[in-house]
């Protein structure tokens, strides 16, 4: 009688203490995130049917007006075309030289730990660092690139004041800067591949090629996925990157929809206007991190 | 079997291809970084004409009058600042909200938690003008907290993820015994989920710090005053300046990169893992 009291009122006072915890320790991070995340995401949607410079309170109502001009607008569809480059650039040339790399340096081979970390010191230096080495890189009179390409006999370019080939020349950088993250998570998830699954494979006669694709690749799906993911969330966010370089220039070549953002919402104070780009980023990127989990759930 | 085979990976490729390639690869990488410390060493006209090379003349003075000079140290002090703070309160708010998440159940936790966890979805970027507003009506423009106190709200969501799975492997019977013992939970998390918890503190803390020491785009937008820049944003302002004068641009990117290599180079290990880790990500 009394061991069950006592039982009784532990848990009650256990109880207490559950309350007590949860009224204590949530309300720091939820009032946080309420008020600089999940509100401000709220308004933007709110703002984007207004037109608004962002002095007293958005009063002209405009309707759709935003994304209509939005849709209609020559850099804002350079910027979503630019975006998908970036992304295509990212699967189909970062992944794999990344991939290439950590299956070099995922053995116990002299020097790789060396290898992989010059691979991963661009992911570790800022944007903005990165952007003035390679904007330093591009200069057309004073850059790697002019007196390669004089040395070579040919007229120095300025890649990056060059509408055509600007683009091309951040999806350089792109891949330089990035592709050691990649390799890192390759090959973390290539050493977790026993290696007696490569040995048994040899014994039955398997070819180098076969081993890769039978062996390797299968066994790095998850992770493979997953840079995936990395790689498009990342290029959708393109931002820090390009402002050293071109700031979206020259004329609006080089935009993607952050800088796009940027240049026409932010330093024109068209709150309206620029919370429905931040909209269409968020959509986007919702609608890719749910599709994402969907793919990862059916084969994960 | 030698012990080659032994870790032998799909690749069988003689050791010169590897190593050539390797090579090849590196210097790519390794070529712009290499131009750029060198570049800090040479006079504009030399840059000119070579700026590949070791400098003809070593030129000390591009590197010493940007060491000398206040603008330096004070952007490397704001940014310190700013991410110190970030670490701090982002540490304190997620460690809290995640030993809730992973050791209470009460009506309505999931729902909260999902409810944070939407923070991992979107970047800051696509509500950066509304959050120009908020803090522009707060009175924190043109102060350390208009950079904080948003990256806080956004690192909240990777942070108690992290954290959160780190706690439920801490055992249930330990704070069953605990709770048994009238120790309670506050009590608890301070003197056995804490003292546990060292890695994924250093692993959270290393990724938001690298964050706020890189961010660009949220001081950009709500900071106006050269004086509390950090040093994205100085760098940007200097090579304004300086944008013919290429090897003080070069040198000025060094020296700021410089803290960046540094720590890598200490903290190998914590910061492979900490920027890596978002892979446990959902």
């Amino acid at each position: 009688m009394f061991a069950s009291l006592a039982a009784w009122h532990r848990r009650a006072w256990a109880m207490d203490g559950r309350f007590a915890v949860a009224l204590l320790f949530l309300p720091p991070a939820l009032f946080l995130f309420t008020l600089f995340v999940a509100l401000p995401m709220g308004e933007a949607a709110w703002y984007s049917f207004y037109n608004w410079n962002g002095y007293g309170t958005p009063e002209t109502f405009v309707g759709l007006k935003n994304y209509e001009l939005l849709l209609q607008n020559r850099p804002f569809r350079i910027a979503l075309v630019n975006n998908l480059l970036i992304i295509a650039v990212s699967l189909l040339i970062q992944l794999p030289l990344a991939l290439a790399m950590a299956v070099l340096l995922a053995d116990r081979i002299r020097g790789a730990v060396v290898f992989r970390m010059i691979f991963f010191v661009p992911f570790v230096l800022a944007e903005i660092a990165a952007g003035l080495i390679w904007r330093f890189v591009y200069d057309g009179d004073y850059g790697l690139v002019a007196k390669t390409a004089s040395a070579l006999g040919f007229e120095p370019p300025y890649l990056l004041a060059d509408r055509e080939l600007a683009m091309y020349a951040i999806l350089v950088v792109v891949v330089w800067k990035y592709f050691g993250f990649h390799m890192m998570l390759y090959i973390a998830s290539l050493q977790q591949i026993d290696p007696n699954l490569y040995e048994a494979a040899r014994i039955d006669g398997a070819t180098g090629r076969q081993i890769f694709t039978q062996v390797t690749l299968p066994l790095l799906g998850p992770t493979i996925r997953l840079s995936v993911f990395f790689a498009v969330l990342g290029s959708i966010q393109l931002f820090d990157l390009i402002m050293p370089l071109t700031k979206g220039g020259p004329s609006d070549s080089t935009q993607t929809l952050v800088t796009y953002l940027y240049s026409y919402g932010v330093t024109r104070m068209r709150i309206g206007f620029g919370s429905a780009v931040g909209v269409i980023l968020f959509t986007i990127c919702v609608v890719f991190a749910f599709g994402y989990s969907r793919i990862r759930t059916r084969y994960d | 079997m030698t012990d080659g085979a032994r870790y032998d990976t799909a690749v069988t490729m003689s050791p010169l291809l590897r190593y050539a390639i390797l090579l090849l690869v590196a210097g790519l990488v390794l070529v712009p970084l290499v131009a750029t410390v060198l570049g800090g060493f040479k006079s504009l006209g030399e840059l000119r004409v070579n700026p590949f090379g070791l400098p003809a003349q070593w030129e000390w003075g591009n590197y010493w009058s940007i060491v000398s000079g206040a603008r330096y140290w004070q952007l490397l002090w704001n940014s310190l600042i700013v991410a110190t703070l970030t670490v701090a309160l982002t540490l304190i708010a997620s460690a809290m909200a995640a030993f809730v998440f992973a050791h209470v159940r009460f009506f309505g936790s999931t729902f909260l938690l999902r409810y944070l966890l939407i923070g991992l979805m979107f970047p800051a970027a696509a509500a950066i003008l509304p959050l120009f507003i908020k803090v522009r009506d707060l009175g924190l423009l043109d102060t350390y907290w208009a950079v904080v106190l948003p990256q806080v709200a956004f690192g909240l969501a990777m942070s108690i993820l992290l954290f959160r799975n780190f706690f439920r492997q801490i055992p249930a019977e330990l704070l069953d015994a605990a709770l048994i013992d009238g120790c309670g939970y506050i009590r608890f998390f301070r003197y056995v989920t804490l003292p546990l918890s060292r890695p994924i503190i250093a692993t959270v803390g290393v990724i938001v710090f690298v964050h706020s020491w890189n961010n660009y785009l949220l001081p950009l937008v709500v900071l106006n005053r050269d004086s509390i820049y950090p040093w994205p944003l100085g760098i940007m302002a200097y090579q304004g300046e300086y944008s013919t004068d290429w090897q003080l641009v070069l040198a000025f990117v060094t020296l700021t990169i410089l803290p960046a290599v540094v720590m890598f180079v200490t903290a190998q290990k914590y910061l492979v893992a900490g920027l890596t880790a978002g892979a446990v990500k959902g």
